[in-house]
């Protein structure tokens, strides 16, 4: 990367880093009971909920892009991503859309009440190796919660990277996750973020049209940028062709996948893509690595 | 007159026009500017001009007279407005509202037709851009439509 000529390799950050992220258990199985600390609405369907360890001191070490199974005790269990600050591993952050009996029921969860908690899990964003190139963020809908703890990394080591910049679409205004958020983004003077969304009532201050229409607005230097990519897969695939268009290179993309994800290990092959299984070898893949899977529509 | 080519030859949507393009259209041109909040259009209106966007933000919007008005696509730098007003018969069929100052060149739409019916080459030329420019705006209206971020 520094080199220009090679992509980063998923799952090689520092070693410091590496030793961290790893099932903690010896017994990836069971989950460690977390409470939850704050519920937050974030659109009519979404949630963020706060956790802690019942004892602060403990907390769960993750990297950017990582995901928990989450246990809702006498429901079931759901995979979701984490989208709290890696640097602030005592507080566990996950945002949750309400689509079936588990994720309703981690939904409606009150302050106090226990959640189990598996992992982290999977592969993660190479925000390391990133380091000395320019960095693009593109989301869509909830995918921008899989990527907020890359945003938070990148934000807090912000010198090391060229320019970093942020394109997020979703349907409606209402649609939109971590909205205070993204106007603080906004204020920064080392940040570009571009919101968008598909129809607005005439008060929208900002863009409406599909996430793809921004890419040529982003100031790309495509041999010195990484994109890292989350959002529907249909966004995804136009978005990855955009940026191919503009002269990014395919090891320079960075693509978060979203499979039926049951064990976390690999074990059960629910999320088997290709050769590949989601939850163990990704959710983060290098773009260049799964594009043959990715279009199937057997798989 | 010079300025307004050059101002032309910087837009995206006639990069790499022959000089002697611009300068057969730079007489339909002229700069235009829009307040926010002011229509550069509206629905069923004729449509006299072409606007190429050098800056500023344009809402593009769709009255329902339940509902108000919505935005179904915004455009700033490098866009271009009024495409379809070169098909017969050159009305609007959307209101455009500039959401901050915008500045573009306004270019006579009869005047244009005519310099393409005098000189089939700057007709070929105009022609490949509005056919770039209408595949990409179908590629995003598809993506638009078809609710991707829905559960």
């Amino acid at each position: 990367m520094k080199t220009g000529d090679r992509g980063p390799e998923t799952g090689n950050m520092e070693m410091s880093l590496d030793a961290l992220i790893h099932p903690a258990a010896a017994q990836p199985m069971a989950p460690r009971q977390f409470l939850v600390q704050n519920v937050r609405r974030e659109t009519p369907d979404t949630f963020t909920l706060t956790l802690a360890r019942p004892n602060p001191e403990e907390g769960l070490i993750f990297a950017p892009g990582q995901f928990n199974m989450l246990y809702a005790f006498g429901v079931g269990e759901a995979p979701i991503s984490i989208s709290g600050d890696p640097d602030r591993p005592h507080l566990l952050v996950h945002t949750i859309r309400e689509v079936g009996n588990v994720t309703r029921a981690l939904c409606h969860q009150k302050p106090g009440r226990a959640i189990g908690v598996r992992g982290p899990f999977g592969a993660f964003w190479p925000v390391a190796e990133a380091q000395g190139n320019d960095v693009l963020v593109v989301a869509g809908g909830l995918g921008l919660a899989p990527l907020r703890p890359a945003i938070y990394y990148l934000l807090s080591r912000r010198a090391a990277y060229g320019s970093v910049e942020i394109i997020y679409g979703a349907r409606t205004p209402q649609d939109l996750l971590y909205r205070r958020e993204l106007e603080r983004w906004r204020g920064r003077f080392d940040l570009r973020v571009h919101v968008t969304v598909d129809a607005a009532p005439s008060d929208w201050k900002t863009n409406v049209g599909v996430v793809t229409a921004l890419l040529p607005r982003a100031r790309l230097d495509p041999f010195h940028t990484v994109a890292f990519l989350c959002g529907p897969g249909v966004m995804m695939r136009f978005t990855v062709r955009e940026l191919l268009n503009l002269g990014l290179k395919e090891d320079r993309i960075f693509v978060s996948l979203e499979r039926h994800m049951k064990c976390g290990l690999g074990m059960c092959g629910h999320c088997q893509l290709g050769p590949v299984f989601v939850c163990k070898d990704g959710p983060v893949f290098r773009y260049d690595r799964v594009k043959d899977w990715l279009d199937r529509r057997e798989v | 007159m010079e300025d307004l080519e050059a101002l032309l030859a910087a837009h995206p949507f006639f990069q790499g026009l022959a000089p002697r393009f611009l300068r057969l259209i730079a007489p339909c041109a002229a700069r235009v500017t829009f307040n926010a909040g002011q229509f550069l259009c509206h629905e069923n209106e004729e449509a006299k001009q072409f606007f190429v966007i050098h800056h500023g933000r344009v809402a593009v919007e769709i009255y329902r007279h339940r509902g108000g008005p919505v935005t179904i696509q915004t455009l700033g730098d490098g866009d271009v407005l009024g495409w379809l007003g070169f098909l017969k018969p050159y009305h609007w069929h959307l209101d455009a509202r500039a959401m901050e100052l915008t500045r573009a060149v306004g270019l006579d739409v009869l005047c244009l037709l005519e310099k393409c019916q005098q000189d089939h080459e700057l007709g070929y030329e105009l022609l490949k851009r509005y056919a770039h420019y209408l595949a990409v705006q179908f590629r995003v209206t598809k993506l638009q439509i078809m609710d991707m971020y829905g559960k």
